[in-house]
This record gives structure tokens, sequence and C-alpha cells, in this order.
């Protein structure tokens, strides 16, 4: 059992304050990534789990034991670094054993568990080579191997498919997740890149400037984003928004138009909708198409409603040209609505 | 026309650079190699050969004189003093530097500019200047006339290297190398032993050695510090005049090899310190 809970976890370089007063809590063997823009804290945070860094305030606990104080080594945790860390003087043999020599495990149960890890990872036939005659992608699997060669608890990665080529990360992205599943670890995952957030989470922690912004699943990230920032950093194209004046109770005004909304007093609020809720219709918002890009499965079309722009996600063979006036209706049940004063989602 | 001589013109001029180029090459290796060459052969004559004209160019390959050197009275002494000495300032060089290096690359002070200055600062005071307080002070605690004694200060000339060389080599090793090895279970030290001291081994030695070579060419602090216990610098100095022409020359070529050998084997290491990438 390697629950992990994160209290009030608090940290400061000098006057900056990295991380606020973060609480997460992370269930066993599940598999959470921690999404956001560079320099919002994923890593700091990483680091301090791991006991590289020491929070400036606050509690890190992990399987029932609360783990701030100790140091990396005494955390049942393995890491995997950005630029993979493979000791350089060690073959990949060696490289994999490394951890488990420091166990002082005998000889064949060293041999056996790397031998295994390696299978799994398929660098078999790498063992006796060094980490100068390793591809960036084989370094990334021994990396890997040399994680899950401690059986650890909990497996913390940084980033660690930045490196790799697109084609070798999507291949390694469906790999890795199957892996860590069979392994039964817990696993933090940071990255900034939300399709691998989103393919690989059971839940996402979207952080934005040392808060976490929302904790949930993909899907419901993605549908029902906690903040205005979720809405607009997930989604690519992110979602849409538009000004909504109130039109009576729980009915809202978009562009001319009514749409039922949620039932508050505020004297604005914000429409929102993803690109691929659009479709053109009899009534609706009236948009001119902008830019028209065709992506092969679909048609990506910018438009301008009113002052704002506003992007749609149309069917490949629907024929629009720029300038063409296009009236779009939204899917109802996908309209989100925001507060522009605290950003944050409006029910 | 005008176009031809124009061309004609600019090929001659780089021509000529290029003779420039290689002239000045030329000199400059003749600068150094040419008394080396003169020591080696004057080493490798006999003594005779040494005091006659005209010289010869090629060396005979007879030993007498490097025999002759072997037997001097107090040669011997002073040869075994230089290597202690040297070797002493080498292991303390490299106790006092290596970490020193470690603790600027690795760790975020205050005073961590001021120190790294501090550390060149070492080297802004002529010897000469230090030589007599030294010797006064090192009389005072019976320092004087000891290999540890001039050891010491040979350390304090070797030192800045030591940090300098030893600081770009742990420089150069990511920190996430230690990090990771952290989280497999070692601790500060054991991380350092295992991992950071095997990467670093190489470029330790470089500047060990160089360490030596420092101590081993020192002439000043040794002429001053010692009277009894003299190094091999000390020792010929002290003979210049009354010693014979081949004494000079093979004491020299004894002085000369080691530092040159050393050199050479660090050059990497050496380059590397200044920045200059090496091939
Ligand atoms: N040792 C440090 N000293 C001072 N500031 C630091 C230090 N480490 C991180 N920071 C700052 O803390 C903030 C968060 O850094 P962190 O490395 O956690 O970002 P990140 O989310 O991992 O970004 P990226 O995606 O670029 O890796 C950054 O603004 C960074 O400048
Ligand atoms: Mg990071």
């Amino acid at each position: 059992m390697a629950e992990i809970q994160i209290k009030n976890v608090a940290k400061s370089f000098g006057a900056y304050q990295a991380l606020n007063n973060i609480n997460l809590t992370i269930a066993d063997q599940e598999f959470m990534v921690l999404l956001g823009a560079s320099g919002c804290g994923k890593s700091t945070l990483l680091r301090i789990i791991a006991g590289l860094e020491t929070a400036t305030s606050g509690e890190v606990w992990i399987g029932g034991k609360r783990i701030d104080h100790l140091s990396p080594k005494d955390r049942g945790i393995a890491m995997v670094f950005q630029n993979y860390a493979v000791f350089p003087h060690l073959t990949v043999f060696e490289n994999i054993g490394f951890g488990l020599r420091m166990q002082k495990l005998p000889n064949d149960e060293v041999t056996q568990r790397v031998e295994r890890v390696a299978g799994l990872m398929h660098i078999e036939m790498l063992l006796k080579r060094y980490s100068g005659e390793l591809s960036g992608g084989q370094r990334q699997r021994v990396a890997v191997a040399r994680a899950l060669a401690m059986e650890p608890d909990v497996i913390l990665m940084d980033e660690p498919l930045s490196n790799l080529d697109a084609l070798l990360r999507m291949e390694m992205r469906a790999e890795l997740k199957g892996v860590l599943a069979e392994s039964k670890t817990t696993a933090i995952y940071v990255t900034h890149d939300q399709v691998e957030a989103m393919s690989m989470a059971d839940r996402i922690s979207v952080m934005h400037e040392g808060n976490i912004v929302q904790a949930a699943s993909p899907i419901e990230v993605y549908r029902d984003p906690a903040a205005k920032f979720v809405a607009s950093f997930i989604g690519n194209p992110p979602m849409n928004f538009l000004p909504a004046t109130p039109a009576g109770a729980g009915k809202w005004q978009v562009s001319g138009q009514t749409f039922d909304g949620p039932n508050t007093d505020k004297a604005g609020l914000q429409f929102a909708i993803r690109p691929e809720d659009m479709a053109p219709a009899e009534h609706g918002l009236v948009a001119t198409a902008k830019i028209v890009e065709p992506l092969g499965a679909h048609l990506l079309v910018t438009c301008q409603i009113d002052e704002a722009q506003f992007r749609v996600i149309l069917d490949s063979d629907t024929v629009v040209k720029p300038g063409q006036t296009l009236t779009l209706a939204p899917q109802s049940d996908r309209v989100r609505w925001f507060d522009p004063e605290t950003t944050l989602a409006v029910a | 026309m005008t176009d031809a001589t124009a061309v004609g013109m600019s090929a001659d001029t780089r021509k000529s650079g290029r003779y420039l180029y290689i002239a000045s090459v030329a000199f400059l290796c003749a600068w150094v190699i040419v008394p080396i060459y003169f020591l080696l052969i004057n080493t490798l004559s006999s003594p005779e050969a040494v005091n006659s004209f005209p010289k010869s160019f090629v060396p005979e390959f007879d030993f007498s004189s490097l025999q002759f050197f072997a037997g001097f009275e107090g040669m011997l002494t002073a040869l075994k003093n230089s290597v202690i000495v040297a070797l002493m300032t080498m292991v303390m060089s490299i106790i006092i530097g290596a970490p020193a290096g470690y603790a600027l690359s690795r760790f975020e002070f205050p005073g961590k500019g001021l120190f790294r200055l501090l550390i060149l600062l070492t080297r802004a005071f002529p010897l000469p200047l230090l030589a007599l307080p030294l010797a006064v002070m090192f009389i005072q605690t019976g320092l004087d006339d000891t290999a540890f004694g001039l050891a010491l200060v040979h350390t304090t000339l070797a030192i800045p290297f030591a940090v300098l060389i030893t600081f770009s080599l742990f420089s150069g090793i990511p920190i996430e190398l230690e990090e990771a090895a952290w989280t497999l279970g070692c601790t500060r030290l054991t991380a350092f032993t295992k991992v950071v001291l095997p990467l670093i081994l190489p470029g330790i030695t470089a500047s060990a050695i160089f360490a030596f070579v420092i101590s081993w060419n020192e002439v000043f602090a040794a002429a001053v510090l010692t009277i009894e216990n003299r190094t091999l610098t000390a020792f010929l100095l002290q003979n210049l005049d009354t010693s014979p022409l081949h004494l000079k020359f093979a004491g020299g070529f004894i002085l000369v090899v080691p530092a040159l050998i050393f050199i050479f084997a660090v050059r990497k290491y050496l380059f590397a310190m200044w920045g200059i990438a090496n091939r």
C-alpha cells in the first residue's frame, strides 16, 4: 500500500514562492500526472516528494508514514530523470543493478531481477553496453528499468519522454503505461505535454503558478475544467470564451443569442465551449470565418464573433471560405460557464 | 586586367601571410625545443665532449655525465628530497583542493564569488615577498629545513590550480547523476565514492601530477627555506658556480624531463581548465 499524501506543502526559493500550500492525495497504484506550463512548480513538487528538495513547510506521507524528514534512499521511491542520468562509468547491467547492489542483494538475485526488468523494457541485448553506446530512447529505457528494478512503492518521473522524438514518444508512452500498470506501483509523472497527460493518466493535476488548479480524471479535466486556466490550457485548440450578460433568471445573453445558464445574480459570466462542440445550424451564434485550415481529419476554422476570436472544428467535408458568415449552434450539454472575477467554473 | 592583378595580389598576400604564420610557428617551436635538445645532447655526452669545442649536434649516448651526476656528493639526497616534497605537495593539494572544488561547483553559499577570487589571489603575492617572513615563522615553529614545511609552501602554490581543475571536473558531472544515486540507496558519501569519484579520477590524477610538477620545479622557496634538506632545484642553484658544466646539464635535464612528461600527460585537463576544446 503506497498512498501518497501531500499536506500543505509550500516552497519558496528566497523571495520567490514556487509552491503555495499544495494538498493532494494520490491513491495506491494510481497513475497521477502533474501537468502545467513551464515554471509552474511541477519538478519542485516532485523533487520534494523524492527528498531532493526540502519543502519550506508542510508534510509528505507515503503509505501512512510521514517521510519528509527522511533522506531520498529511505523513502521507498525511485526516480526517472529528464536527462536519464544513466551512470556513464557502468554498463547497462550495472546501472540497472546499482540500487540492488546498494541493498547488498546476493549476486544471483541481482542478475535475476536485472534480467527481468531488462526483458520488460526490451533491452536484454544491451546489458553489456555503456551509456555512451546507447541512443536516447535506449538510455530512457535503461533509466526506467533501473527505477523498476528497485521494486519501489512509488515511482517518480520528471518529463521522462521529453527528449525523444515524436514517434518514439508515442511508442514509449503506451509501453510505459503498460509496464507501470503491471508493476502495481504508484506513479507520479510530470509533463507539460497535454496529450501525454490525457493518454496516460488515471488522474491529472493541473498546476498553475505554484497551485494545483484541478485534480481529476482526464475526461473530467477536459469536459469540466474547474477554472478558466484549465479550459484554456487543455485542448488543442483550447476552449472558446464569449462574454455573457444576464437575461432573466437562469438565462444569459451571448452575442445576441439567449442561452440557459447558471442561476446566479452575477453581473456577467463567460460562456465557454470547445471548438468541436459547435455545428452549423439554422439558428445560433453568427460568426465570420477568417482562417480556414483543412487538417485532414477535420476542418479548423478560426472565426470572429463580435470582437472575440472563436475557433470551431467542423467536418472535413464542410465548404467554408474566408469572409463567409457561419451560423453555429453549440451542443447545449457541452456549454460551460466561468466567473470572470474568480475565473472559476460556475455550475 | 585590373581584376587579374587584384586576384594575383590577394593570392600573394595570402601566401606571404602563410609563410609568416609557418615561420612564427617554427620559431616558437625552436625557442622551446632547441634548448631542450642541447640539454639532451650534453646530458648524453661524456664530460670531455661537453667541455670541448666545437660541439656535436648528435648525442654520443655516453652516460658518464649522468653517472658523475648520480655520484656527486648530496645529489641523490637532493633528488630524494625533491621527490618527497613533491609527493607531499601532491597529496596535500588534492586533499585540500578537491573538496573546495566540489563545494564551489555544488553548493550555493554566501561569499562564493569572493572565495573564488581569493583562491586566485593566493597567486597574486610574489613568493620573494613572502619568503622572508615565512622563513622567520618557520624557524619559530620549527618547520624550517623540513620537507613538510617546504611542501606546505608548495601546496599553497599548487592549490589554486587544484581547486580550479577539480571545480571544472565536478561541474562537468551532472548533479542528476548524484541525485539518481541518492534515490537508488546512496548517502551523499557513497554517491560520491560510487559515482562521482570514478568519473573524475583521471582528472584528479592530472591535477595531482600538476601539483607534483609545480613543487618539482619550484626553486625560490626551496632555496630560502631549506639548508640541509635541499631539493634538487635548490641544490643545483647552490652549486651553480662551483659545479662543472656537465653536472649542470645533467641536473637541468633531470629537472626538465619529469615536468615535460607530466605536462604532456595532463595537457587535456589543462586545456579543459582554460576552456580550450582539445581534439
Ligand atoms: N534552485 C532554485 N532556485 C531558485 N528558483 C528555483 C529553483 N528551482 C526552481 N526554481 C523556480 O521555481 C519555479 C518552479 O520551477 P520548476 O522547476 O518546479 O518548474 P517546472 O514546472 O518543472 O518547469 P519545467 O516544465 O520547465 O521543468 C520556477 O520559476 C523556477 O525558476
Ligand atoms: Mg521541470
